[in-house]
């Protein structure tokens, strides 16, 4: 397959997701600012979410003050935000129509409908409307070009590099998610929560939870009531969670073991070692040397990782 | 002047005229939307538009933004109403045809190997030889099966003769990068799912297969005798106006899109870049005009083409299809001698007439052409997509005084026609139902044989009264119906399926 094509598939299905974990984001932000919040609560609430997105300061540049508003409009439909869902979605079909001959005829509809449809609703204020229902259809629109994709696509390296990109970016996204506390309270998460934090604890991680479709997985694991170091374990070292960073990065490999033809390949190497470190941890330890440390050990990792696939398979150099 | 319409026998005509002036082929479709309710065409045209944009069906328009500022995609303009061509007709045109390419392919390797052609003394030298689209570097380059125009889109018209009858004739050859084959194709798919009912009740030549029979051209005119010749199509790219047809093309033969940053030259091969390294490339069905082709070769600023492809082609490693230099095949200097160059190399009779046409380089052409600019129609032979061009009876004063300036500057760089009464057939226009006037390219398929599918794509005029067709001038398309006659003169056989029995 050209290399050129994989980039745009990678791509395609990075932009994807991404956009389905904003509108989860954001969802689940909304949801709690409905609950009764001071308003500095809330407002720390909205930070954070800028924050583990590393969008703060351009947020700060066109918008000033947080605003639970212009946040939202900021992730949503600013077209200069390119982490916006917008944009995120623009991207996704823009490389789908580069590569739309490679992509089957149902999946390239379904991403040229799903752009379409953005733009009608971005330009009809539907969103506003009901902010709710919007980020449930980004999130529908996300699994039925997951399912299309499976469903209808050859099973070659065409799909393996979609796939590739779309639990890249999941990887990715969990992580800032579940990083998510550090931003908003500035201080470390070391396994102890004192009294005064609990009840703040719960509905704070129960939040995160539900942002990942996580809150009856976890009634269902653990049959307990929601405690953080648990709700850490589910999203980072669970392989049956389908968004936790370990079933991420298992997909990561097993597409990458099909796409590669070097056994010594440094990427499959460096997969695979991340891979096994969430296959054999354990929370207490991750706990032990600070979560905030180690997500952000993570997503550096995550970004290398991205960076030796672009080169191994997607930038052709010869 | 006499003129024609493809569904009337008589003009101007009034709708649902109760079948009597109604030409035998379009009895059954008159007949069946009389009995459609009044506003089921605005309906299906809503659901076409819908469906097209979904499929994203969309030309670029250079230089042209969205209400808000985004995009730049425009859908074609499809009709409703199908253009309607007999069978005998189609036989006869698809005959003259074949000959016309088969002539066109034997002057392109006449003219770039003995000239045969201009020692005969049939076309001057310097027509040729001075004409910018005659590549000096292809001067004794072999092609594969000696074939240079792999794809060729022939524009034909049907018009009234000297006689007043009427009759099919070749308005323009094009040679270098036909486009318009997937519109073609889109548009029957798309008649087909908004009227099921119409393809039972006629017997309409299917051309879904087109895609087939370009890749066997394709890969019978491979350089090598691999069994699997590596074909690939080459795009300029996602912002080039015609790329939904390159990646639809692509993705119908199933081969790889390609642009020239994806492939590269290595000792004479070449080969594109994938995910498992260089992979070498027999065939490019490139939709990039000859000009940027080659940087080492042609213009020095392309990327869009590969450096050290000219050199590989030549070497006989890669086949370029359609071939370098077939532009001076289909130059509207050169059309006029295409029937001379049937009989030259054929020693046959043209079966497809061209257009009068006056070439203004001739002193005795010049002084007609200039003493007749209000009733000729007067092109720059350079000109295309119905640029550069005066039609004389819809032309202005001042508008026909600019042009006769430019010509009189450059004699050689027009020809003249007389204003052709081309065809009309009904449309579907924001009026209702009116007469629109249209003509037809059928793609001409060359490799080890000549073959094509039947009819082509028809192209309308959507203005009142205009004649220029081209996408890019407010020209829209319609499915065209090579009808079998047999249809025409019983029902059409009810199909049935076989149920349970109590």
């Amino acid at each position: 397959m050209l290399s050129r094509t994989a980039d745009h598939l990678f791509w395609m299905s990075r932009y994807t997701e991404r956009a389905e974990n904003t509108a989860r984001m954001l969802d689940v932000n909304y949801q709690t600012s409905l609950l009764p919040q001071s308003e500095a609560v809330a407002e720390v609430g909205w930070q954070g979410l800028l924050s583990i997105s590393e969008l703060l300061d351009a947020y700060k540049e066109h918008y000033g003050d947080i605003q639970a508003r212009d946040v939202m409009d900021f992730m949503v439909k600013d077209e200069n935000n390119p982490s916006s869902i917008l944009s995120c979605l623009s991207a996704a079909r823009e490389n789908a129509r580069a590569v739309r001959g490679t992509l089957t005829t149902e999946v390239w509809e379904t991403q040229n409908t799903t752009w379409l449809e953005v733009k009608r609703m971005v330009k009809n204020g539907d969103f506003e409307k009901d902010p709710a229902q919007f980020f449930e259809w980004v999130k529908f629109r996300s699994h039925l070009s997951r399912g299309v994709t499976v469903g209808t696509m050859l099973m070659d390296e065409a799909l393996y590099f979609m796939r590739m990109g779309t639990f890249l970016e999941r990887a990715d996204n969990t992580a800032r998610l579940v990083d998510v506390k550090f931003h908003a309270v500035q201080s470390d998460f070391f396994g102890t929560a004192n009294e005064k934090d609990q009840e703040y604890d719960f509905y704070h991680w129960s939040a995160i939870l539900r942002s990942v479709s996580g809150f009856e997985v976890y009634r269902k694991v653990y049959r307990d009531v929601i405690k953080p170091e648990r709700v850490a374990e589910l999203l980072i070292l669970r392989p049956d969670m389908p968004r936790s960073l370990h079933a991420s990065l298992n997909e990561v490999v097993s597409n990458l073991r099909l796409v590669g033809s070097d056994p010594n390949s440094e990427t499959l190497r460096r997969a695979g070692k991340l891979r096994a470190e969430l296959q054999y941890g354990r929370i207490d330890e991750i706990l032990a040397t600070g979560l905030h440390a180690y997500l952000t050990q993570f997503l550096d990792r995550v970004n290398d990782l991205g960076a030796h696939i672009s080169r191994e398979f997607l930038v052709a150099t010869t | 002047m006499r003129k024609f319409d493809e569904m009337y026998t008589r003009l101007p005509y009034e709708f649902f005229s109760k079948g009597e002036q109604i030409r035998d082929h379009y009895k059954i479709y008159d007949a069946w939307l009389a009995r459609q309710p009044g506003d089921m065409m605005a309906k299906r045209r809503e659901e076409a538009e819908m469906i097209f944009r979904r499929v994203g069906i969309t030309f670029a328009v250079y230089g042209e933004k969205d209400e808000d500022g985004s995009g730049t995609e425009r859908l074609i303009p499809f009709d409703l109403i199908p253009r309607i061509i007999p069978a005998h007709e189609w036989a006869s045109m698809e005959k003259g045809l074949v000959q016309r390419v088969t002539a066109l392919n034997r002057f392109l390797h006449d003219i770039y190997h003995g000239q045969e052609i201009l020692k005969a003394g049939l076309i001057p030298r310097e027509q040729i030889e001075q004409n910018a689209q005659f590549r000096p570097e292809m001067v004794g380059v072999a092609v594969p099966n000696q074939i240079y125009s792999n794809i060729s889109g022939i524009d034909i018209v049907r018009a009234p003769d000297a006689d007043g009858n009427a009759e099919y004739y070749v308005l323009e050859d094009n040679l270098r990068v036909p486009s318009g084959v997937s519109y073609m194709l889109e548009d029957r798919k798309m008649m087909m799912r908004l009227f099921p009912d119409l393809f039972n009740a006629h017997r309409v030549a299917p051309i879904a297969h087109y895609p087939d029979l370009l890749l066997e051209t394709l890969r019978a005119s491979s350089p090598h005798t691999t069994a699997e010749p590596n074909v690939v199509v080459l795009t300029p790219g996602m912002y080039n106006s015609a790329y939904f047809e390159h990646a639809f093309l692509a993705q119908q033969m199933g081969v790889e899109l390609v642009e020239g940053q994806d492939l590269m030259v290595k000792d004479n091969f070449v080969y594109m870049r994938t995910t498992r390294g260089p992979r070498r490339v027999d065939v490019i069905y490139r939709r990039v005009d000859d000009d940027f082709l080659d940087p080492k070769v042609f213009r020095p600023t392309s990327t869009l083409g590969c450096a050290g492809l000219m050199d590989a082609y030549k070497a006989g490693n890669v086949t370029i299809s359609n071939a370098v230099g077939t532009g001076v095949a289909d130059d509207k200097s050169i059309y006029p001698y295409v029937p001379k160059m049937i009989e030259f190399y054929l020693g046959e009779k043209p079966i497809l007439n061209n257009v009068p046409t006056y070439m203004c380089r001739n002193k005795d052409d010049m002084a007609y052409v200039m003493a007749n600019l209000k009733d000729l129609v007067v092109k720059e032979v350079h000109g295309a997509g119905g640029y550069g061009m005066l039609v004389g009876p819809a032309a202005t004063k001042e508008e026909i005084e600019d042009f006769r300036k430019a010509v009189q500057a450059n004699p050689s760089g027009y020809i003249a026609q007389p204003t052709l009464s081309l065809s009309s057939c009904p449309t579907f226009v924001e009026s209702g139902i009116a007469p629109r006037h249209i003509d037809l390219r059928p793609y001409v398929l060359s490799g080890k044989t000549v073959q094509m599918v039947p009819g082509g794509l028809t192209r309308v005029a959507l203005k009142d009264g205009s004649l220029v067709v081209n996408s890019s001038q407010g020209g829209g398309t319609k499915d065209t119906w090579i009808l079998e006659d047999e249809a025409l003169l019983g029902a059409p056989a009810a199909t049935q399926t076989q149920t349970q029995s109590d």
